[in-house]
């Protein structure tokens, strides 16, 4: 198969964890400048599938490139970052002990060695680039707030900024939505359309309404391998995906 | 424009406090001792001045471990083998000047090796006879010792109470090994009798006063770098490691590099806090490899206050001072008041004294301004902001796994 | 050593000489009347040959004095006598009978002078005297004497010894004598060979050396039979050393697996990091020392008892200060490991200081029991009982205690509350009180390790110290939450360690073990069997 239009590609990967196959013969392809919806039940491998794409977990067998030549599997996490895959955790991640505006500051692209971090000043386009990205999370006004004081949700959007402050090529998020009320689900499906026109995403979501309201092509899970893919009617129609996930 | 934050009011007006209060004691107290006549009531007596001189080496070694422990989590059990090493550094440059002046009368080989039936200076004790290269040792030596061993620990990622362990096992390694007469370095009594430092005698008053200077002048020079360089983009850097390693990792930094940086500054700067101390007590021994002297280091950053830069000297000064009342007073209840101050401020004062004070009045601003809120009808400004916030994990057993997904505090 | 052999020897012989006064005790004070007279060393020495020649068991006592430098000529008479330095004046005692004759003045007296020659003679004459003794002990140490320096002129006394000897195992010592006698005469090549062939048989270091001067100083046939002998020996002797490593290093295992057991629980098991287990060891071990004290002065019969007694009673000791740590610290502080270790540090010094308060600083005399007392040997291994009850008794903890965990309510419970602790207590478990009764069972079984380690190790305040670093390798390096882990790791450490030892000293050895460990956990940061996967990072 021809990876050059790819992104992200895996094919046949496994990985298990003491007897246990987490991800079991996997083969997942996403375009450039897709995004992809992907659900599944509780441990159908969403959350290892994104820790052998960002580095963090090695599996045992198969191919994972990214933008079509670059093995992942001999990069670690820095340098897969690095390359341009960001991650949203599923539990919202920031640095509670740092500012807003101190979050942003790590997570903007440019280089990342001690040295130039130690002689760091912070010049306009920086500056300018952080007002940016405060002015599309909504958090302007709490910029000089410790991360630790924020919401839950407010949390959610602040790692989304990081990500956005980072520029990657690739997005994964997870469960983006988790913890918030309609209207801040419905802003947060339009603020990852917005960012899926330039960038490829993968998002992992229960929330099926969200995941309608992003209206991507979907990914269905289940025990480590790929169960039903398609629209969101095609994957909600297949029994396999009613009867492990959805239910009757 | 470190000068320029330097200066500006706020927070780090405490620091520009610090700084100056050394500079001024390092002018002071050798005034007070050398120019004032003894019979005066403003008299500083000379055992005073080496005493205190003393606690601002031990206040250099608990800001160092700070700089890795309270502003980067790694919880440094050896810190006591840098300071030592540093130490002995400055006292092989100490031996090699007592010259033909030994017991022995050997102008090359220290009085020890005489004894130990050397027939030749050992190899690595060449160049110690100049200040320079000793001095570049002082550095050289723990920092080398803590870049290698940091650079194999924090590759392989090893965190927590297992790096703590590991830490404190290399100290004991070295206790054993500085116990061995054939090391080279005069073995179980280790290196004593010193004469002079740079052509001074090390037992004047006026040497004294000196190291008494150099140590408060050192000391204020390592705030400054330590605020520095926890205010720059590094230094947060430094802080999000500590709090969420693995995020740090997704944002695309070295974790590893970030801690071996801090990890190497730290071990020089106990180096050189091991170096000042050798002159002014005289002596160093393998004892200061003890594991039990590392860990009485953190309780002084405990008590101080870890993750604030003048929490470990306040921490380091009153600890050791308290000890030579009570070993001076009642010797039995030395380890007894130690102990039970371990155990108290880890369970009531875990941000120590300096962490109480600030809490305290930011509970106090809070107030005020959600008062003030109030009137205006607005809602009130969020909680106070903590400055240390640790994962509150509620289960034991949580700690050794490095979670996936550092956990925040709630 | 030989010293110290002649003394011994004059001690026996004095209590033999009293016994029977020998009919010819006149013709022997003639004897020793010459060493007034003789003049030099040879002289002196022909007398020491003179009163060997005797075989009479009372000359051995002079003889023993003479080779100390213990006897005297008084001045004025020229008498002969035993002499024991007092401050400036030497208390005399008769040569023969050992009665006290009087006190002298260092000057009134001329001490006979001996050199090494001399004192050669003299041990050569006492080692031929005593092949006759009557207890088997002192014909045995003559034996070996005669072994270690060999002379062609004691093959006859040797042959009619042997001919007499009715003792296989004396019997065989004295032909091995005789042999290495043989080698270095002038006997035929034949009866060398024949000699050869019964050293060899020996296979121990004595026997190496003497063949190695035979190799030296032989030709043809006796040289090459002398290389493999010595070739032989070696290779046994090799296998003999791993063997006693082998053993010495599961005997350090043992000890470390006592010492790290209880660790396995508290630290493996619970993740607590407790830094004062070493003073829960020190505890169970101060337990015994009390045990025994009471015993010493109220039923000195139930000695042999007193570990027994105090085994149950040091692991509730212990086990109750463990209680009241979880219960008072350590239970306020989970979750949070690096507070836990310096509070439990804390707890530490509070120990060791409260036991310095009451029993003092210094070493507390623990006695072994009987039956942990001596060794008996295999074959050329020399094992003590005291290792070896020590080795059992770890073994045996380990064995309950995994039958605890892994066969018991209790256990399970424990196993349940350390993976799930909120399933667990929606389950109906009482999760406090499980993580305070686990936490005691680890430290009372430090105390009962303290109850073995009292047996070996000196009994004070620091006890717990030289534990504590090793009991955590032990437990990083086997894995951490695996009870297996810790026993592969505690004898794997020890063999390591006692391997080591011969290149590189016994320090140097254990700060080569505590590198190793250290780049091991680089490479393996959960030890050796460790859990891996999501399941330990969940």
């Amino acid at each position: 198969m021809n990876k050059s239009h790819t992104i992200l590609y895996l094919d046949g990967v496994s990985v298990s964890f003491d007897g246990f196959r987490a991800i079991n013969n996997l083969s997942l392809v996403l375009d450039k400048g897709e995004m992809r919806a992907i659900i599944g039940p509780n441990g159908a491998g969403k959350t290892t599938m994104m820790d052998i794409v960002t580095g963090k977990t090695r599996p045992d067998e198969g191919e994972v490139f990214f933008d079509g030549q670059i093995d992942l599997t001999r990069h670690d996490e820095a340098e897969i970052a690095m390359m341009g895959i960001g991650r949203k955790f599923q539990k919202p991640t920031v640095f509670e002990n740092h500012t807003i505006e101190e979050n942003l500051m790590l997570a903007l692209k440019g280089p990342r060695s001690i040295f130039p971090a130690l002689l760091h000043r912070r010049s306009t386009a920086e500056a300018r680039q952080i007002d940016d990205i405060l002015g599309i999370i909504r958090l302007g006004d709490k910029r000089d707030q410790l991360a630790a004081n924020l919401s839950h949700g407010q949390k959610q959007w602040l790692e989304i900024g990081m990500l956005l402050a980072q520029d990657p090529k690739l997005l994964l998020v997870d469960e983006p939505v988790a913890g918030m009320t309609d209207a801040e689900t419905e802003e947060t499906a339009r603020l990852l359309k917005e960012i899926a026109r330039d960038h490829s995403v993968i998002v992992v979501e229960h929330d099926m309404h969200f995941v309608r309201e992003l209206g991507v092509k979907v990914t269905c899970l289940h025990e480590g391998s790929v169960l039903s893919e398609g629209t969101l009617d095609f994957v909600s129609a297949d029994e396999r995906v009613v009867e492990v996930y959805l239910g009757r | 424009m470190i000068t320029g934050r330097f200066f500006a009011a706020g927070a780090d007006r405490r620091i520009a406090i610090t700084i100056l209060i050394l500079l001024a004691v390092a002018v002071i107290v050798p005034l007070l001792n050398l120019a004032v006549s003894p019979t005066r009531a403003f008299y500083v007596p000379s055992y005073i001045v080496a005493l205190t001189g003393k606690y601002l080496c031990y206040a250099l070694l608990a800001l160092a471990l700070d700089l890795v422990w309270g502003y980067c989590g790694i919880l440094s059990l050896g810190h006591g083998a840098f300071f030592a090493l540093g130490g002995y550094a400055m006292g092989m440059y100490l031996m090699r000047q007592i010259g033909a002046r030994g017991v022995y009368g050997n102008p090359i080989l220290p009085d020890f090796m005489v004894f130990l039936n050397y027939k030749e200076l050992p190899w690595f004790w060449y160049g110690f006879d100049h200040f320079w290269f000793a001095g570049l040792m002082v550095l050289t030596v723990p920092g080398l010792l803590a870049f290698v061993f940091g650079w194999f620990a924090f590759r392989s990622r090893v965190t927590g109470v297992y790096l703590s362990i590991i830490t404190q096992a290399m100290t004991y390694a070295l206790l054993l090994a500085f116990f061995r007469n054939d090391m080279g370095f005069g073995g179980n009594n280790g290196l004593t009798d010193f004469k002079d430092i740079l052509g001074f005698n090390v037992q004047a008053d006026a040497t004294r006063s000196a190291l008494f200077a150099a140590s408060a002048v050192t000391l204020a020079l390592a705030v400054f770098v330590t605020w520095a360089t926890v205010g720059s983009k590094y230094g947060k850097l430094l802080m999000a490691v500590r709090d969420a390693e693995s995020r740090t990792r997704f944002l695309g930094w070295r974790a590893e590099n970030v801690k071996l940086f801090a990890f190497t500054v730290s071990a020089v700067m106990a180096g050189i806090a091991g170096a000042l101390y050798v002159p002014q007590v005289g002596i160093i021994n393998p004892g200061e490899f003890e594991p039990s002297n590392s860990i009485e280091v953190v309780i002084w950053a405990a008590v101080g206050g870890r993750g604030t830069i003048v929490g470990p000297i306040i921490g380091a000064l009153l600890v050791n001072a308290g000890k030579s009342w009570f070993t001076g007073v009642l010797p039995e209840f030395w380890l007894f008041a130690l102990g039970g101050l371990f155990v108290a401020v880890t369970l009531l004062l875990p941000k120590g004294i300096v962490g109480m004070w600030d809490s305290w009045r930011g509970n106090a601003k809070a107030l005020r301004a959600a008062s003030l809120a109030e009137e205006a009808g607005t809602d009130p400004v969020a909680p106070p902001p903590q400055k240390i916030v640790r994962s509150a994990a509620t289960k034991p057993g949580d700690w050794s796994s490095s979670s996936p997904e550092p956990q925040p505090a709630e | 050593m030989n010293l110290l052999r002649a003394i011994g020897l004059t001690l026996l012989f004095l209590l033999a000489t009293l016994s029977s006064s020998g009919a010819g005790e006149a013709d022997l004070r003639g004897i020793i009347a010459n060493f007034a007279t003789a003049k030099g060393f040879s002289e002196t020495g022909t007398v020491v040959h003179d009163l060997a020649a005797t075989g009479d068991p009372a000359v051995e006592w002079p003889l023993a004095a003479l080779a100390d430098g213990n006897l005297y000529i008084r001045k004025a008479d020229s008498l002969v006598f035993v002499g024991k330095e007092a401050g400036d004046s030497v208390e005399l005692f008769d040569p023969l009978s050992g009665e006290k004759s009087a006190d002298a003045a260092k000057d009134d007296i001329t001490k006979i002078k001996v050199n090494n020659t001399l004192r050669r003679v003299i041990r050569d004459a006492l080692g031929t005297l005593t092949l006759g003794a009557k207890d088997p002990a002192v014909r045995i140490a003559a034996a070996d004497t005669m072994f270690k320096t060999p002379d062609a002129a004691n093959i006859g006394p040797l042959d009619t010894a042997i001919a007499s000897e009715s003792v296989a195992s004396v019997k065989a010592l004295l032909e091995q004598a005789r042999a290495a006698s043989v080698l270095v005469s002038d006997r035929p090549d034949a009866d060398k060979l024949a000699a050869i062939a019964l050293i060899g048989a020996r296979s121990d270091r004595n026997a190496v050396s003497m063949l190695t001067s035979v190799e030296a100083n032989a030709s043809g046939a006796v040289q090459e039979a002398a290389t493999a002998a010595i070739a032989n020996i070696n290779s046994t002797l090799a296998f003999w050393d791993a063997g006693q490593n082998i053993w010495y290093g599961i005997s350090l295992g043992s000890v470390l697996l006592l010492a790290a057991i209880g660790l396995a629980i508290t630290f493996g098991v619970m993740g607590v990091i407790n830094m004062a287990h070493g003073e829960m060891v020190m505890l169970g071990a101060y337990t015994t020392f009390v045990v025994q004290q009471v015993i010493r002065t109220s039923f000195p019969g139930l000695f042999d008892w007193s570990l027994v007694i105090a085994l149950p009673l040091a692991f509730l000791v212990a086990a109750l200060v463990g209680l009241a740590i979880e219960r008072g610290v350590i239970r306020f502080l989970y979750g949070r490991p690096l507070e836990t270790l310096l509070a439990t540090w804390g707890v530490s010094l509070i120990l060791q200081q409260a036991v310095r308060s009451i029993f003092g600083p210094t070493n507390q005399e623990v006695g072994n029991p009987s039956w942990m007392s001596g060794s008996f040997n295999v074959g050329q291994l020399a094992i003590t009982w005291n290792r070896l009850w020590i080795l059992v008794f770890a073994l045996t903890v380990f064995a309950v205690l995994l039958y605890v965990m892994k066969r018991t309510p209790w256990g399970l419970q424990m196993r349940a509350v350390t993976a799930n602790r909120r399933m667990a207590a929606s389950m109906g478990i009482r999760t406090p009180w499980v993580d305070a009764l686990t936490f005691a069972l680890g430290s009372g079984i430090a105390g009962i390790a303290g109850v073995a380690l009292s047996q070996i190790d000196n009994v004070s305040p620091n006890l717990g110290r030289g534990y504590i670093i090793d009991s955590f390798m032990v437990v990083v390096f086997g894995g951490v939450g695996n009870l297996w882990g810790t026993l592969v790791g505690a004898f794997s450490l020890g063999i390591v360690n006692k391997f080591l030892e011969p290149y590189a000293g016994a320090v140097l050895g254990k700060i080569v073990v505590l590198v190793l460990i250290i780049l091991f956990i680089q490479k393996r940061p959960r030890g050796l069997f460790a859990l891996k996967g999501r399941a330990v990072e969940a």
